[in-house]
Formats: structure tokens, C-alpha cells, sequence
């Protein structure tokens, strides 16, 4: 039994991944329309990027918390303005196709400098060190990371269901020329929010550096999972996403318990099911 | 379209006369190295073991002597399927003489396969199961720089008789992480120790957390890693931060690369026991070698033992083409002189290649140096140990072998 509450937290942190990324991938989906294959790839920049500010600039991992996302952020917006914008209004395919082709250039690029097998990054030292919970040694870094990530979902979350701000951003998705009409510029704020949901994605590349190591393919390997997590949580949808993403973790946990083979596949077992059952997603709306 | 079919047709039908016409002067080579070129294992074989082949092309010197030799590489990905496809194409259409390094046990078996079949030569130095010279050997097979069998035996005896006797194993699932465990377990139990547990992960994962657990519940003294490359580096990682190591067991690596030391850091790192043939400082020999590999690195990185068992493979290769005075284009043939000549190179030192294709050479135990003893970039090893080459690997008379039934 013991081993059990020690697998449900162990899936919980690896939960936090999940829901960071396809929390990202989600806000994309639901404002931009666009599936960001390129997602993996930004995850895997914001680690980079968290190890060359600490190894050739000495800024530490706190910095790199908040620098990381803006450095990727900026990256993406670029992206959008030069790139996605213009398959606005098109097939979700071509949106599918492009992030797919950076991603994989993107990737490419960062193994021809930087080999496979990748880069260390040690644990900031504040956050060294466990606590024995009685059941299992918890290290502390992994309990960070669960609360770090739980409160920028809800953070998130409250930006784009609750605020003002997020008001404009779901309106100019429904009717973006009509919200135009009352002065906004949509343009602008499609950017800015495929620059949120990408930072969000470099966050988690920075939460994750310490304990995965800092290598190219780490999001490559990451994102098919997440997205059958946004699929089984249904496309577009925010609350959705994040109460997915700590659900599969902790179900994805479970399985490496009782039967650690099938662990890279429970999700995906799940994926068919969900679709088979319910195609729009556990908190879908229909299309 | 007629037309270029019968062209074609007739292509092929010359390509194929040319190549039965081959007498044993013809002094035309092909050499392919099939790797790992972007996964988990291509810092450790991959692009360095095609730098590898072509500095000992370069310094067989048999280009001044007439002979042509190409080369060509190819990528796996880690799949058997592709692994087989990419050979059966050199063979078939390339006109590959001899595949070597072919990292990932599972691609190196099923490749294995279609080396026989086609009667090529093979120089494994990236795989290491030891059922390529055991169960599954083949005339046309020599496997150079290490194996499980070596692996479990310098690492697993010394841990056991260090007081380890009781063992809990991570396993990559898929043949490599069987094989290991499998002999490792063999060792253990020999020398009296036991084996209490194990849980097998998917290769390429990217978190051990929930496996480190049940190995930390399970109390063994030793948690054997019985998998390799971001997997290992991942574990020895993710041990630090669930406290193991600090807790009071120990971890075995049993196959550690230096490039995975690079990845996971000294500071993890820093005094873990394992078993390597070739380490670039050990000598003055592998240092020459190494300082010529790393100048043509991009990254700069001195040859890991894979990619040094790639270069000593060929070497050896090349003695025995030029004992035969051309090149017959018969695998067995070839890979049957390679085992009539003792082998002697500047990397793994003196040895021989058995009757089942097992090449021996001295192993050696090493542990990983403190941050405050490494003194550039890439000193990591600290010399411990060392296994001599006749002791180091399968015993011929528990070979499992057919070829040594004859």
C-alpha cells in the first residue's frame, strides 16, 4: 500500500509536465486554431536555454525560470508572425505540417551542435536535498515542481476564462472581425498568446532540466504523449487539459507499478478509448 | 518506359556479371557502417564510428598499395526492421562487403541474420549481447570491444565480492537489457549472491522515478542498470534525487560510456564502478589516436570504446584482405582469416579472434574521478582494475556456439 501512495505522487509530478505542455498546447489550439507540433521542440529550447544562461552567462536557475520563457517566447512570436500567420483560415493539416517541419529543423539544428546524449544541469541547491514522507523519500525539487506547475495551470487558466484580457482573446477567436471593429488588434493579440502558450512550453522545459538531462530529442519524446493527453482531454479546452494532464501521470504511474512494460502505451490505450467513446474529448465541445 | 526497363534489366545483369567475374586480386572494398546516427546511442557510436572507419581506412595504408575502398554509412534508428532493410539494400544493391559497429543488441541480431545470408562480414563493436558469439554466432561474424558476458563478469564479480550480494535490476526491455541481466545474474548467483527483484522499462524513457522507487522498497544492496545510453545516464541521475545512492545502496552501471559520464556530469557521476575496454587516457597509443579522433570531432569528443572497436575491427579487417591478396568477396572466407591472425592493434592491445567470433582483449575496471580530480574536459576515469583478455570473455567451452560443435 505503501508503494502505492509513492506511485500516485511519482505520477502526479510527471503529471505536471503533461499538464504544463498540453496547457500550452490547448491555449494555442483553442485561440490560434493551430495544432503546434512544434511544441516538443520549444520545451527542449527553454532547457537549452536554462543551461546556457547558467553555463556561459552564470545566471542561475531562478532567472533562467523567468528569462527562458521570455527568450523562447520572443522565438515563437517570430515564428508566428513569419510564418503561421498566413495559414490563418487554412486546413489545420498545413498548420500540422509546418510546426511539424520547425520542430524537426529545430531539433536537428540542436543535435548537430550538441550531440544525443545530452547535457548536465544540477538541481539548484535551495532545492537539494528530500523529505522521508513515511511511505517514500520525496525529493524536494519534485515537490516544487508539482506545486510550481499546479499554480501557473490555474494561473493560466484564471488569464484566459476570468480576466478581461482573456475575454478579448476568446471573442477575437469567435468573431475576430468583429472584435476588431471595437478597436482591438487581434493580429497582435493572436501573437502574444502563441508567445504565452510557447513560454509555457519553455517553462516546463526549464522545470524539467534538472532531472531529465538537457538534450535535443527530450521533447521529441515528450510531445506524442502530451498529445494524446490534450486529445483525451478534449482540443481547445483549458481546464480540460490541465485535469488530464495530472490524471494521465498519475494513471501512467500507476502502470509502471503493476505492469512497467506497458507503460508507454497506457496512454495511448486510453487515447482510442476516449475517442472511441466520447471523439470530442473528456471536457470537448463539439466542433 | 519499355526501353528503360530492358536498360535497367540490362544494368543490373552487367553489375551482376562484373560482380561473379571478381577474381582474388580484385582490390575493390565497400564498407558500410550501419548506426545509430540521431538516437540515444549516436553520441556513442554514430557519426564518431563513421570517423572511426575512415581514419582506419586512412591509415591501412592499402590506398597507396591499389586498393579502393569505399565507404557509406547509414541510420537504424534503433529499429530491426530498418536495421534489415538498409543491409539487404547494401548487399543487394550497393555492393556492401562488410557492415560494421551496428549499436542496439535488437538491430544487431536481426542484422546479423542478413550478413549470413548474404555471406558479407560483420564487425560488431556496438552491440552487446553475448548471444552474437553464443546461440546465435555465425561464420561470418566477428564482434569486437565488448559483451554482456564481459560486462557481468568484470563489473557484477567485483561488486559481489565487495560485499554486494544482493541485487535489484533496472532493465531496458528488449534484448540487450534481457541478455545483460541475464548473465549478470548468472555472476551473482555463482558467487553467492542473490537476486531479489527487477523491473523491466520501455527503451528511451525519460523517467525512472517510479522504477528507482521499487528498487529503493526492494532493499538490495546493489541496483544493477542493466540498460544503457540516455537510459542509464536518466537512472544514475534521477537515483541522485530520490537519495539511493545516499541511502546506502549502491548502483551498478553495467555498461557506462564515457559520453554518458559527459552527460550525466562529474559531479553525479563521481564513483561509479564499471567496465570498459578502451578508455582514450590509457596509454600512449589510445592518446595519439584520441587526439587525432577528436580534432576531426565536431564537438571534439576523444572515441568511445565503440568507436575505437569500430577502427581496431577494421584494422584487423584489413590484415586479412591483404593476406588473401585481394578481395575474394566471401565473407566467410575473409572473416575465416581474420581468426588465423592474432590480433595486435594500438587500442585494445594483443588478442585473438575465437573460433565463435569473439575477439578478446584485456577489460578494465574503472571508477569515475571526483570533479576535483578530472583536470579537462573529458578526464573521467580512474584505472582500478584489470581483467585480462583470456579471462575476460565467454570461455570457449561454455560457448554455446554450433561453429565450435564442428
Amino acid at each position: 500500500m505503501q508503494a502505492l501512495y509513492a506511485q500516485l505522487l511519482v505520477g502526479l509530478i510527471n503529471g505536471s509536465f503533461y499538464a504544463l505542455l498540453s496547457l500550452g498546447l490547448a491555449v494555442i489550439f483553442g485561440m490560434l486554431n493551430i495544432i503546434n507540433f512544434a511544441h516538443g521542440a520549444l520545451y527542449m529550447m527553454g532547457a537549452f536555454v536554462a543551461y546556457f544562461l547558467l553555463n556561459l552567462g552564470g545566471i542561475n536557475y531562478w532567472w533562467a525560470l523567468l528569462i527562458a520563457p521570455i527568450v523562447v517566447g520572443v522565438f515563437g512570436m517570430i515564428l508566428e508572425r513569419t510564418m503561421l500567420q498566413w495559414l490563418a483560415g487554412l486546413d489545420h493539416l498545413y498548420g500540422l505540417l509546418l510546426t511539424f517541419g520547425i520542430a524537426l529543423i529545430v531539433q536537428g539544428v540542436f543535435q548537430n551542435y550538441f550531440g544525443s546524449s545530452g547535457l548536465p544541469y544540477s538541481i539548484p541547491d535551495q532545492l537539494k536535498g528530500g523529505v522521508n514522507l513515511g511511505f517514500m523519500f520525496l525529493p524536494i525539487y519534485r515537490g516544487w515542481v508539482v506545486v510550481f506547475s499546479l499554480v501557473v495551470c490555474l494561473a493560466t487558466w484564471f488569464l484566459i476564462e476570468k480576466t478581461q484580457l482573456g475575454a478579448y482573446l476568446r471573442a477575437a477567436t469567435e468573431n475576430p472581425t468583429l472584435v476588431r471593429a471595437f478597436g482591438i488588434n487581434v493580429p497582435r493579440m493572436i501573437t502574444l498568446t502563441y508567445g504565452l502558450g510557447v513560454g509555457l512550453a519553455a517553462l516546463a522545459g526549464v522545470l524539467s532540466a534538472p532531472i531529465n538531462q538537457v538534450r535535443p530529442l527530450m521533447g521529441a519524446d515528450l510531445i506524442i504523449v502530451v498529445f494524446a493527453v490534450v486529445v483525451i482531454g478534449g482540443m481547445g479546452s483549458i481546464m480540460g487539459s490541465i485535469i488530464t494532464g495530472f490524471a494521465l501521470g498519475v494513471i501512467e504511474g500507476l502502470t509502471k507499478y503493476f505492469y512497467p512494460e506497458a507503460s508507454n502505451t497506457v496512454v495511448f490505450v486510453l487515447m482510442v478509448v476516449v475517442l472511441l467513446v466520447k471523439p470530442t474529448g473528456l471536457t470537448g465541445r463539439a466542433a | 518506359m519499355k526501353k528503360m526497363i530492358s536498360a535497367l534489366l540490362l544494368g543490373t545483369a552487367m553489375a551482376l556479371s562484373v560482380a561473379s567475374i571478381a577474381s582474388a586480386d580484385d582490390k575493390n572494398v565497400k564498407i558500410g557502417v550501419l548506426s545509430d546516427q540521431s538516437g540515444l546511442y549516436a553520441d556513442l557510436a554514430g557519426p564518431g564510428s563513421t570517423l572511426a572507419a575512415q581514419m582506419a581506412i586512412e591509415d591501412s595504408g592499402l590506398k597507396a598499395k591499389g586498393w579502393t575502398i569505399d565507404l557509406i554509412s547509414g541510420d537504424h534508428q534503433n529499429k530491426p526492421d530498418i536495421g534489415t532493410t538498409i543491409a539487404r539494400q547494401w548487399f543487394d544493391v550497393d555492393k556492401v562487403d562488410t557492415i560494421v559497429d551496428v549499436p542496439n543488441s535488437g538491430v544487431a541480431l536481426a542484422v546479423n541474420n542478413v550478413v549470413k545470408e548474404k555471406n558479407g562480414v560483420y564487425i560488431n563493436s556496438g552491440a552487446a549481447t553475448s548471444d552474437l558469439t553464443n546461440a546465435q554466432c555465425s561464420p561470418n561474424t566477428v564482434h569486437w570491444t565488448y559483451d554482456t558476458y564481459m560486462l557481468a563478469h568484470a563489473t557484477g564479480q567485483a561488486l559481489v565480492k565487495a560485499g554486494g550480494d544482493t541485487w535489484f535490476f533496472l532493465t531496458a526491455d528488449y534484448a540487450f537489457g534481457a541478455a545483460l541481466e541475464r548473465d549478470t545474474t548468472a555472476v551473482v548467483t555463482a558467487n553467492g549472491g542473490k537476486v531479489v527483484g527487477g523491473v523491466k522499462h520501455p527503451l528511451n524513457t525519460a523517467d525512472f522515478s517510479s522504477f528507482l522507487l521499487q528498487a529503493q522498497a526492494s532493499k538490495a544492496k546493489i541496483i544493477g542498470l542493466a540498460n544503457a545510453g540516455g537510459d542509464t545516464t536518466n537512472s544514475i541521475k534521477q537515483a541522485a534525487e530520490f537519495g539511493i545512492v545516499k541511502g546506502g545502496q549502491k548502483l551498478a552501471a553495467l555498461l557506462l560510456f564515457l559520453t554518458d559520464v559527459k552527460a550525466i556530469g562529474l559531479e553525479t557521476a563521481q564513483g561509479l564502478n564499471f567496465t570498459e575496454t578502451f578508455y582514450w587516457d590509457l596509454n600512449d597509443n589510445t592518446r595519439a589516436f584520441s587526439k587525432k579522433f577528436s580534432a576531426r570531432m565536431k564537438s571534439g569528443a576523444p572515441p568511445t570504446m565503440v568507436q575505437a572497436g569500430v577502427y581496431a575491427g577494421l584494422m584487423h579487417y584489413f590484415k586479412a584482405l591483404e593476406a588473401l591478396g585481394g578481395n575474394p568477396h566471401d565473407g566467410a572466407k575473409v572473416v575465416a582469416k581474420m581468426k588465423t591472425i592474432p590480433t595486435d592493434d594500438p587500442l585494445f592491445g594483443k588478442g585473438e579472434v575465437e573460433a565463435n567470433g569473439r575477439v578478446t582483449h584485456d577489460a578494465y575496471l574503472f571508477e569515475v574521478k571526483k570533479p576535483s580530480e578530472s583536470k579537462g574536459p573529458w578526464d573521467f576515469y580512474k584505472l582500478v582494475g584489470t581483467v585480462p583478455g583470456n579471462q575476460a570473455f565467454t570461455p570457449l567451452d561454455k560457448s554455446t556456439c554450433a561453429l565450435l560443435k564442428k
